[in-house]
């Protein structure tokens, strides 16, 4: 399908990216890589009348060291945040998953700022940023804001960012415990069933510590925080397992084509083992 | 480039692809990369609803917007709203309902035409969709079959008073009787749903007058130019001869583009009227609830056998979902499968009925393999049923039955003559490239070990019937069209070669097998033959491509009319060089006196003087050309074995085919590396349905999987390297030896991996599982056998 006419703006500061948004009024949306909003367009389900490109913002672009944490800039490709040392060594779980996210070409104009402000609840960048304890800096008329991962995602692709709001960058604590995103889906390009992301601290063969994150398990993707509090102490499979199995309490799965409900739980509960002992290595 | 001669031009060489290029460099002339001036496009107001009245319907809004130059709605539209074409009545009490290109008072599937603008441009037509006034009255949609066939039920189709569009029976021998002499009876009920062919090109279609004369030309993203012209005459009443079709690059058809389809039909008409190009390229969106769909059969099978397993009858009882309309062969479709239920095996009887149901959904027709996927779906799928019911190997079972190779020609209970195959030596090939006896050993271990990873083997042993097809079986199928095939062949006075075909390929890999048919016989380079099709104006005979005919009945008629060229050169050559032709030799392209070699003339040359017409002998009239039309003397029946071996994850119910071998025999091969990728794109559409493809609709009849983001077509990432081998064993009804490939690989493998899905989980106590084996419904089935329900 075409979509409808709208008028294309692309700035070089967030100031300005603002100003246009505001100037285009409640039609007004960004634009980031395209890849979620095009459809959208395409299929005329949003006919916004400014699309606000931010792609030229130096500081939405990149990843850079701040000691204790990375920041990546909202408007940089899947594909620099995933072949990026810094993500490689400092939050690896956020490689693992964005590797998963559709293909090659798609990685390359989608942007994992673009992902994180869609919130669509079957993407997978979400969950691994609320594993990683993200935090999200966010500009707007009023200034700027930083939103906590546990604040951030609201409901159905909704998000702590407002209208009139740009999401300029994201930071994630340096994390060097072990990690690993698992998804189940149908296809190599499919989106996830359901989605594990997992970074577990395992000192002496025993879990210390563990933050899971689950994709496609409710209108948000949100921490298995059950499982969480059963894996501290565990030593073996067994114990993973056993954990593994509160994977469903507390979410709110939905039915599609691919899966109802109860299948979707038992999938999180599977997925959830194999998840932490990949990244426990238990 | 003359020095390949030796080398490359010679039957049966895996020479590399002429087409490639041009389709790799993006050299390609699609449909939609047509921009002729002055063109007006046209966009498609579509029905949401798959019943309803219309109760209002007000085009007058978008005549009102930027750019939009007509619009209509079928009442505007009168006597240019078509009459979409079935060419197949099967029965002669068959219900065939009238197919308007835009709906009339009355909509039957979501996506039916109801209204279109042609605008200066695609956006302005498409914004100008949202100005036309339209309203339904919603009625009950029919989209079970079974349900379509109770009395009450709502009506598809008012006027003919039945949902049932026709029953067609086929009693061969006395099946009660082998019922009734049989130890052992198996019954199924197998679901082959309903698949979307999904060709990467989407449909488009471009038609202009001409100007200088009456002549509309049309492109069209088609498979079938010369069957189009003819029913583009026959529905429009345009002139056949002010007509001309061409199917310029095509990417893919799949049978989707064996159709003549409303959107050809509107935009034929609208340019004469119009008097200026009209063109419409569909979305991807409109391609999935307006293309045709493929199966979607309901499959009642019974077979009757021995303890020791010798089958003595089958049944069949189909029900045909026909969808909303009667397009160009839906009634047909399963017609071509009925034949092939029996397949490989011998037995006494064999008793068929299908019954045709109208549905509120997208109308069937052919799609790869078209009826015989089914048929062999099903008859693969009960044979293992059979072998698990009587404790025999499954492929003990199999050889049990099967004709041998020795029996050939074997007339069989369906009333076809196979002319030669050797099952027993494809499945001896397969089964070493396999290994069979260590993956049973696998298996054993992880049943025993109680492995949560399972690992089945699945066989298929298939035979399909393809090669469209003798014309008199056709019309005694009632098929309105024949099956010959047409070739030109024509050497040019710089002596270039023109193949003139009627078939038309799609991605086929024409233009490189019928250069090297020609070149076997003409001795000239392959570089040095231009193979010229689809296009009325330019090869005006043919009957098009699909059902594995073109090179099974398109490339005799290239034997042939090249051999006839060879024959009339030969007496020319024969005249400049002063002997009888009787003392010519034709080797490596060139005339040779007997006895005497360096006394010749080379093609080209006698080619050069059929030109100049200088000194030709008395009677033989100038230019150097021959033709041939041929019909072929039966069907071709391909034959092979597939195996394979997938994991089945019985906590998730993931499948992961592991190893992937096929031996298939398709007679003589032209180009093994054009007949390899046959059966790779083959092997993945039917392993496809398999485990991912299947069109699903809500009770309402809205399809949910009208995206691909719900519609999972697998890619090279979710299969594993296929593993393909073949025999040889020439058909002896085809010149060339040849049989056909094209639907071969999407016929054998759908069984193949349902069978081993099964095979990995039997022990469980699973004795099928429904397709797409997604895997939630595979985990379901495991959790209903662990139930002890069925
Ligand atoms: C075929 C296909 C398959 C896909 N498969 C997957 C998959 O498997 N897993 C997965 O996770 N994703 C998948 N995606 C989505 C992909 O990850 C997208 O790139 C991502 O969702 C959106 O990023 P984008 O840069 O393209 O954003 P856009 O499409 O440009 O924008 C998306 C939304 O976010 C808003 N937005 C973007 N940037 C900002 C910002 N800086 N501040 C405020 N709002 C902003 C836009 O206004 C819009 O509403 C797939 C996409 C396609 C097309």
């Amino acid at each position: 399908m075409i979509p409808v006419e709208f008028d294309y703006v692309k700035v070089t500061s967030i100031e300005q990216a603002l100003a246009a948004l505001k100037s285009g009024g409640e039609d007004s949306k960004i634009i980031s890589g395209g890849q979620s909003l095009l459809p959208v367009l395409r299929l005329r389900m949003a006919e916004p009348s400014v699309l606000v490109d931010c792609g030229g913002i130096d500081e939405m672009l990149g990843v850079r060291d701040d000691g204790d944490s990375i920041t990546i800039g909202a408007a940089t490709t899947h594909h620099g945040v995933m072949s990026n040392p810094l993500v490689q060594k400092h939050a690896l779980l956020l490689a693992q998953a964005t590797a998963t996210v559709a293909d090659p070409a798609i990685r390359h104009r989608g942007t994992t700022g673009g992902a994180l402000a869609h919130a669509d609840p079957a993407g997978d960048i979400p969950a691994a940023a609320l594993a990683l304890d993200t935090s999200f800096v966010i500009a707007g008329p009023g200034g700027r804001r930083t939103v906590a991962a546990k604040d951030f995602f609201l409901d159905y692709f909704t998000t702590a960012v407002g209208p009139d709001e740009i999401l300029v960058s994201f930071s994630i604590p340096k994390c060097d415990w072990g990690s690993n995103y698992s998804k189940f889906n149908r296809t190599a390009q499919a989106w996830a069933i359901v989605g594990v992301a997992a970074v577990v601290n395992v000192q002496g063969g025993v879990i210390k510590e563990a933050r899971i994150g689950l994709t496609n398990m409710a209108p948000t993707a949100v921490r298995a925080s059950t499982v969480e509090a059963a894996l501290v102490g565990a030593a073996s499979p067994a114990d993973i397992t056993a954990a593994a199995m509160h994977a469903a309490d507390g979410t709110r799965a939905t039915s599609d084509l691919h899966a109802k409900a109860d299948y979707r739980e038992h999938l999180a509960r599977v997925i959830t083992a194999r998840a932490v002992r990949a990244a426990s290595g238990i | 480039m003359t020095a390949a001669l030796e080398t490359d031009t010679a039957l049966g060489k895996p020479i590399r692809r002429k087409e490639d290029a041009h389709l790799l460099h993006g050299q390609t002339n699609w449909t939609d990369n047509i921009q002729l001036p002055g063109t007006v496009h046209m966009a498609i107001l579509r029905s949401p609803m798959a019943h309803a009245k219309i109760t209002k319907l007000d085009v007058s809004g978008a005549l009102k917007q930027p750019g939009v130059v007509a619009a209509y709605g079928a009442k505007e539209l009168g006597d240019l709203n078509g009459g979409v074409p079935c060419v197949w009545p099967v029965t002669d009490d068959i219900k065939m309902p009238a197919f308007p290109a835009l709906a009339i008072d009355k909509v039957r599937q979501v996506g039916d035409c109801v209204a279109v603008v042609l605008a200066t441009s695609v956006a302005a037509a498409v914004d100008a969709l949202d100005s036309i006034v339209v309203s339904y009255d919603q009625l009950p949609a029919v989209t079970d079959m079974e349900a379509a066939l109770e009395s009450g039920s709502a009506l598809v189709h008012d006027e003919i008073e039945t949902n049932a569009c026709y029953v067609y029976k086929m009693p061969c021998g006395d099946y009660e009787a082998s019922r009734a002499k049989a130890d052992v009876v198996v019954a199924r009920r197998f679901i082959n749903q309903r698949l979307i062919p999904t060709f990467m090109e989407p449909r488009s279609v471009v038609a202009a007058p001409m100007g200088m004369s009456d002549e509309i030309t049309i492109w069209s993203s088609t498979q079938i130019p010369h069957v189009l012209r003819v029913l583009l005459a026959l529905v429009t009443g345009i002139p056949e001869n002010n007509l001309r079709v061409v199917a310029p690059d095509v990417g893919g058809g799949f049978g989707g583009k064996l159709q003549c389809y409303r959107e050809e039909i509107l935009v034929t008409n609208l340019a004469k009227k119009l008097g200026r190009p009209v063109k419409w390229t569909e979305t991807r969106s409109e391609n999935m609830v307006a293309t045709h769909h493929g199966r979607d059969q309901i499959q009642d099978i019974e077979i009757a056998a021995t303890k020791d397993g010798k089958i003595l009858g089958l049944k069949v009882t189909l029900l045909a979902n026909m969808g909303a309309y009667l397009q160009i062969i839906t009634p047909g479709v399963p017609l071509l499968g009925m034949f092939m239920y029996p397949a490989i095996y011998k037995m006494d009887s064999y008793d068929f009925t299908c019954t045709g149901v109208f549905t509120n959904k997208t109308p069937t027709d052919a799609y790869r393999g078209a009826g015989r996927p089914e048929s062999t779906y099903a008859i693969e799928r009960i044979v293992d049923e059979l072998a698990a019911e009587i404790g025999m190997e499954p492929m003990e079972l199999r050889k049990k039955n099967w004709i041998k190779h020795e029996e050939f020609p074997f007339t069989t209970v369906a009333g076809l003559t196979y002319d030669t195959g050797n099952y027993e030596a494809a499945t001896e090939k397969a089964l070493a490239m396999f290994d069979y006896d260590g993956l049973r050993a696998e298996q054993a271990q992880r049943r025993a070990a109680g492995d949560p990873v399972q690992l089945g083997i699945g066989i298929s042993t298939f035979t399909e019937m393809c090669g469209l097809a003798p014309s008199r079986t056709l019309g005694a199928l009632k098929y309105v069209a024949g099956g010959w095939e047409h070739c030109t062949v024509r050497a040019l006075p710089t002596g270039k070669i023109e193949v003139v075909t009627g078939t038309s390929p799609h991605g086929q890999g024409h233009e490189t097998a019928w250069s090297q048919i020609a070149s076997s016989i003409l001795g000239v380079p392959v570089e040095d033959i231009e193979v010229i099709h689809s296009d009325t104006g330019r090869a005006p005979y043919g009957m098009d491509t699909y059902g594995s005919r073109s090179l099974a009945v398109g490339g005799q008629a290239i034997k042939a009319a090249s051999e006839r060229l060879v024959e009339k050169a030969r007496v020319i050559a024969a005249h400049q060089l002063e002997c009888s032709a009787s003392d010519l030799e034709f080797v490596n392209g060139s005339f040779q006196v007997k006895g005497d070699p360096s006394k010749s003339q080379a093609l080209g040359a006698v080619a050069f003087e059929a030109f100049t017409a200088h000194n030709l002998p008395p009677g033989v009239e100038p230019t150097l050309q021959a033709e041939a039309t041929i019909d072929p003397e039966d069907f071709s029946y391909p034959h092979g074995t597939h195996l394979a071996a997938l994991e089945v994850d019985t906590e998730t119910g993931q499948v992961k085919l592991r190893k992937y071998v096929c031996v298939d025999d398709v007679g003589m091969q032209v180009n093994p590396m054009i007949v390899e990728g046959q059966v790779h794109g083959g092997v993945a559409q039917g392993i496809a349905q398999a485990l991912f493809e299947g069109a699903e609709y809500d009770d309402d009849g809205n399809l949910l999987t009208a995206s691909l983001a719900d519609y999972l077509i697998p890619s090279a990432a979710d299969l594993p390297s296929f593993e393909t081998g073949s025999t040889v064993t020439p058909s002896t009804t085809h010149p060339l030896g040849t049989k056909g490939v094209g639907e071969a690989g999407a016929i054998a493998s759908t069984p193949a991996i349902i069978n081993g899905i099964v095979d990995a989980l039997r022990h469980l106590g699973v004795t099928d599982v429904a397709m797409p084996a997604s895997p939630q419904t595979v985990w379901r089935t495991i959790q209903a056998a662990k139930g002890g329900a069925k």
